[in-house]
């Protein structure tokens, strides 16, 4: 491990300034503003933020699936292996998708064509990639089917999407996003719509499916929980820029941004005990209006006048860590 | 159970559209087997004496004022304007399926080509537009009948069908479709046409039964398809001037035009009832 580590190689996944704008009637907003980010093959990543905050649309700018009139800004770079993903024409960007890069959503039902069944879709994600007969890909969606834990699978594959419950639903979602043995499986609040049992369930999954393929896996979510559990390394997002990256543990033990502050003394816990639920003041600001100088500054207790006036970049805090916060290079100006 | 079942098992409750759909299986027949069971739509037997009878056994419905009888005229008539209706119906919605599929799919500037294009055609005054071809083109054959009213008549659907892709293509399952590497013509074939069919369907029932009407009124004014070749429409022509005198000569293909026309609409109300995705509790 440390050997390869030290080696300096292509990450499977390296994302430089990616920036994603939205023409509107008010004006330009930057969604994504910025946004530097590596995933290694194998590696579980999170990334984490209030709605809003545009990991959403980092995801889908990853495959470039953002419509009009949403675009990526140009001087954004999404390497894949080395590839530039940006660079690629329609066919080559199809054949990445699914096939190399896979997208879980987060709403199994709606992601589900209401009026075909199941195991038709997931043979559709096959024979987009592969030369296969209809019969050859039938046959491996009904096995994908069993992959994912779904008991019965030959009659569940020509069950409709309502037919089937939440749970069995983002299990067909991930048999469709694993037809193809991507090596990057980008999930986007994959557990978000299910019961917490579930959600357990769905996720124990996917770690037992990402350690059988070894595919790398960005997990989008706002569930810090989550985050401390299943991933190796952690950004932080807020307003469209990262402001935090960091291993998870280190993080969660001394996190550097007083948004990541906020955000952890946020989750409800059982071993301290407290009178109210702490919460961060305010609001995450409309895309189209993002605060001058930090873009949290409205919201931190630490701001002064250097905030607000001076956007900070990514300062390097230790080894592998990361924080956009001018309290990096002023420690004493945080507040008691 | 399969969306198609379910659709189906609505429309079977609704009475309404089960009678029109009956209805519309019976004309079928009589217009498909009708012709041959009855005598020569054409034949005058005595143009003297036999004008304008009444109903009798020898002639069921009577004769016209050329002595030919009424009933094998109506049952022949019926083929020809079920043929041109349903003929023309769905070829004007596979042209605006086409259209409103390739406009919603294609980028911007299709679209608005399109679509414009769309807009000064439906502009035009369709009625004026096929009385002055069909004064001009006088020995125009059914064939060159219906696909002038289906040149003319898909502007409506491929609106329809291109608002329908349009709010279709912002759905999740398009987007995780897309997503997958599946390539853009299978998505609009895979994931767009099967959820426009339930719009396409109704509009092209309902389209029959307007094309027929159209029909009946271009033919009564004598342009489209002309004598002696009988239709509902200038069969209602040769009874107008006997109206009172001989009524049965108007009344048989009157009231046949009417009973088709309820018999699609009923039909296609019923089939949007069954098959609109928003009725679905």
């Amino acid at each position: 491990m440390s050997a390869a580590a030290l080696a300096p190689r292509t990450p499977l996944l390296e994302v430089r300034d990616l920036a994603v704008t939205f023409t509107g009637p008010g004006g330009v907003a930057r969604a994504v503003d910025g946004v530097d980010l590596t995933v290694d093959e194998g590696e579980t990543v999170g990334l984490v933020g209030e709605s809003g905050c545009g990991k959403s649309v980092t995801a889908l700018a990853l495959l470039r699936l953002i419509e009009p009139p949403g675009h990526i800004a140009h001087g954004s770079s999404v390497r894949l292996e080395g590839r530039d993903l940006l660079a690629l024409g329609t066919k080559e960007i199809r054949a990445v998708r699914g096939n190399h890069v896979a997208l879980v959503f987060q709403e199994p039902l709606s992601a589900l064509n209401p009026v075909r069944r199941v195991g038709a879709q997931i043979a559709e994600a096959i024979r987009a990639h592969e030369p296969v007969t209809r019969a050859t890909a039938r046959w491996r969606a009904v096995e994908l089917l069993g992959t994912v834990g779904i008991p019965d699978a030959p009659r569940r594959a020509s069950a409709y999407a309502h037919q089937l419950s939440g749970g069995m639903r983002q299990r067909v979602m991930l048999a469709m996003a694993l037809a193809c043995r991507p090596k990057l499986l980008l999930a986007d609040e994959p557990t978000t719509a299910l019961d917490v049992t579930i959600q357990a369930e769905i996720l124990e999954l996917l770690d037992g499916l990402q350690r059988r393929l070894g595919m790398a896996v960005l997990l989008i979510t706002h569930n810090l929980g989550i985050v401390a559990e299943r991933t190796r390394r952690v950004y932080v997002m807020y307003a469209g820029q990262i402001v935090e990256e960091a291993p998870t543990e280190r993080l969660f033990a001394a996190p550097a941004h007083p948004y990541t502050e906020g955000l952890l003394a946020a989750v409800p816990r059982l071993d301290l005990r407290r009178e109210r639920l702490r919460a961060i003041p305010g609001q995450v600001p409309p895309a189209d209006a993002w605060p001058a100088g930090c873009r949290f500054h409205p919201r931190c207790p630490h701001a002064w006048e250097r905030c607000r006036t001076e956007l900070p970049p990514l300062l390097p805090v230790a080894e592998g860590r990361k924080a956009r916060c001018w309290l990096v290079q002023e420690p004493d100006r945080r507040q008691a | 159970m399969s969306p198609w079942r379910v659709a189906g098992r609505r429309f079977v409750r609704n009475r309404a559209a089960v009678a029109g759909a009956a209805l519309v299986a019976l004309l079928v027949l009589v217009a498909a087997v009708g012709p041959l069971c009855t005598g020569d739509p054409l034949a005058q037997p005595d143009p003297v004496r036999l004008q304008d009878r009444p109903p009798s056994g020898a002639h069921w419905l009577g004769t016209d004022p050329y002595s030919r009888d009424v009933l094998s005229r109506t049952v022949s008539a019926a083929r020809v304007s079920l043929g041109i209706g349903v003929g023309a119906a769905l070829l004007a919605v596979t042209l605006g399926t086409a259209v409103g599929l390739a406009a919603g799919v294609a980028g911007r500037r299709t679209d608005q080509l399109l679509m414009r294009g769309v807009d000064v055609a439906m502009a035009l005054p369709r009625i004026f537009f096929l009385l002055a071809v069909f004064a001009v083109w006088e020995q125009a054959p059914p064939v060159a009948v219906a696909l002038l009213i289906a040149l003319t008549g898909w502007f409506q659907t491929s609106r329809i069908v291109r608002a329908e892709v349009l709010s279709l293509r912002e759905a999740d399952f398009v987007a995780a479709a897309r997503a997958l590497g599946v390539p853009e013509g299978r998505i609009a074939r895979r994931h767009l046409l099967p959820h426009l069919a339930g719009p396409i369907i109704v509009s092209a029932s309902l389209d029959v039964g307007n094309i027929i009407l159209l029909e009946a009124g271009l033919s009564y004014l004598g342009l489209g398809i002309r004598p002696p070749t009988p239709t509902w429409g200038n069969m209602i022509m040769d009874g107008k001037d006997v109206l009172f005198s001989a009524p049965w000569v108007a009344l048989a293909p009157g009231l046949a035009l009417i009973l088709t026309v309820v018999a699609f609409n009923l039909a296609g109300d019923g089939l949007r009832d069954a098959l609109d995705p928003k009725a679905r509790a």
